[in-house]
């Protein structure tokens, strides 16, 4: 099998599995809109300073967000031997981590934009005018994704939960937020599209390297 | 790839115990004559700053620090790449020793520039550049040390904790330089420290102490190192013991 085919094949069983639990699949969307709600009862319901707020608050809630699946990205595959099947097949695990970042990426921020409308909405800011933080959130995500990735091959059989994930994850995810929520300033975009960029190529190296630790 | 004998002959634990217990005493000694004579220079002798006061002589603890978290950090991703590629067998388990020193100097490193912000900046905490890139680096050793720790199995820890290491210094320009955005956005003209050019009797404690801190820093890593490898031998000893308990009952 070619390798575009190889890396289809396995995005697609990673969005199959998806599908067939979507209960599983909205738990990210839903934690999103819940911080996004938070701030709102925290910072009392005044729609002027909501709005002012609404992009720095978002971005964490995203952050927030695609820490929820990191502990479950890899965990199956490793418990019931999948990560042995296909090392046997003489799979790399590097090509693995790429087709999971794929996968976990879109399955991060599809629902993930689809609920940012009444997210934005709850905050009192006009929808309309959110095309670009739409488009940050995206590319962000996207971003997230990749260290989420690397994070989630790196503490597989770990201990420490939640606790140990954010620990490792939020440091490094600080250019993305940065960037991210300082999109209105000059070349923003720009610096953010290299930040995630890095962040893409690097992922499925790491990731592969921490499976293979994993394996042992 | 040519290996010098030394970085062969090295990986070797027992000779490592040996090698170190002989350099160990001699590099402790350096580093509290180092330390001895930049601080007493620097805290008694130098002359104090024309607009902090005395309070710059905190500098000489604090600039030492800084340099030294940072160049930690650095040691230990190039220990954590050196395990990787030649499979070293030492430079896993300095990764484990380094970290928590490295941490350490970070922390102080924050500590004395809070308490050297509160009369001259008049605040405990800025969010400058400097002191937020310090704090973040803080955050990056604490990442590995949970990391080392989070394993049943200690060399697993080790290598998860130097991936993490190479991950992160490669990141770490990109923070550095996030930070430094962020900060221009947020707080223009920010206060920054005394300057860049500094008076050459203010030089030579600095240095004084940056060597002994220096040496400090590795003669502790070391010692760690030995520990580490002492329970090591330890854990199987007693493994052996057990089985052969075993074997008798």
């Amino acid at each position: 099998m070619t390798l575009p085919a190889l890396l289809a094949r396995l995005v697609a069983r990673d969005l199959a599995r998806a599908v067939a639990r979507p209960a599983e699949a909205l738990l990210p969307p839903l934690f999103f809109l819940l911080v996004a709600i938070l701030f709102a009862f925290a910072l009392g319901g005044e729609a002027g300073l909501l709005a002012r707020v609404a992009g720095g608050v978002l971005w964490v809630a995203a952050l927030l967000a695609s820490l929820l699946p990191v502990a479950g990205l890899y965990a199956a595959d490793w418990a019931d031997g999948t990560l042995d099947q296909l090392a046997v097949r003489g799979i790399a695990p590097e090509t693995l981590a790429a087709a999971r970042l794929l996968a976990s990426a879109l399955l991060l921020l599809l629902p993930l934009l689809a609920v940012l409308v009444p997210a934005l909405l709850l905050l009192g800011v006009d929808p309309r005018g959110a095309g670009p933080l739409a488009g940050a959130l995206a590319l962000g995500g996207l971003g997230l994704a990749a260290l989420a990735n690397m994070v989630g091959a790196l503490t597989l059989g770990a201990r420490g939960g939640g606790g140990l994930v954010a620990l490792l994850l939020v440091p490094l995810a600080l250019p993305v937020l940065i960037f991210g929520a300082g999109l209105e300033a000059a070349g923003a975009p720009r610096l953010l599209a290299a930040a995630v960029l890095l962040l893409v190529a690097l992922s499925p190296l790491v990731a592969g390297t921490a499976l293979r630790l994993a394996r042992g | 790839m040519q290996q010098s004998p030394g970085w062969h002959g090295l990986a070797n634990p027992h000779r490592f115990q040996r090698v170190s217990a002989l350099i160990l005493p001699w590099l402790m000694a350096a580093a509290l004559g180092f330390l001895a004579a930049g601080l007493f220079i620097g805290l008694v002798v130098a002359p104090p700053d024309y607009l902090q006061g005395p309070s710059v002589r905190i500098m000489y603890v604090h600039v030492p620090a800084a340099w030294l978290s940072l160049g930690g950090y650095l040691g230990m991703a190039i220990a954590a790449l050196a395990a990787r590629v030649w499979r070293h067998p030492l430079a896993d388990l300095s990764v484990r020793a380094i970290a928590p020193v490295g941490a350490a100097f970070a922390a102080v490193c924050l500590l004395t520039g809070s308490l050297w912000g509160r009369p001259t900046w008049g605040t405990w905490w800025v969010w400058d550049g400097r002191l937020t890139s310090m704090l973040v680096l803080f955050l990056l050793y604490l990442g590995v040390i949970a990391l080392a720790h989070a394993y049943e199995d200690r060399s697993r820890g080790d290598r998860a904790a130097g991936l993490l290491a190479i991950v992160g210094v490669i990141n770490l320009p990109i923070i550095k330089y996030s930070v430094e955005w962020w900060n221009t956005l947020h707080q223009p003209a920010s206060i920054r420290l005394s300057g860049s050019t500094i008076h050459a009797d203010m030089l030579q404690p600095l240095l004084l102490s940056a060597v002994g801190f220096a040496l400090l820093f590795a003669g502790v890593v070391l010692m760690r190192m030995r520990a580490l490898i002492a329970a090591q031998k330890k854990a199987v000893r007693l493994r052996r013991k057990a089985a052969l308990a075993d074997a008798g009952a």
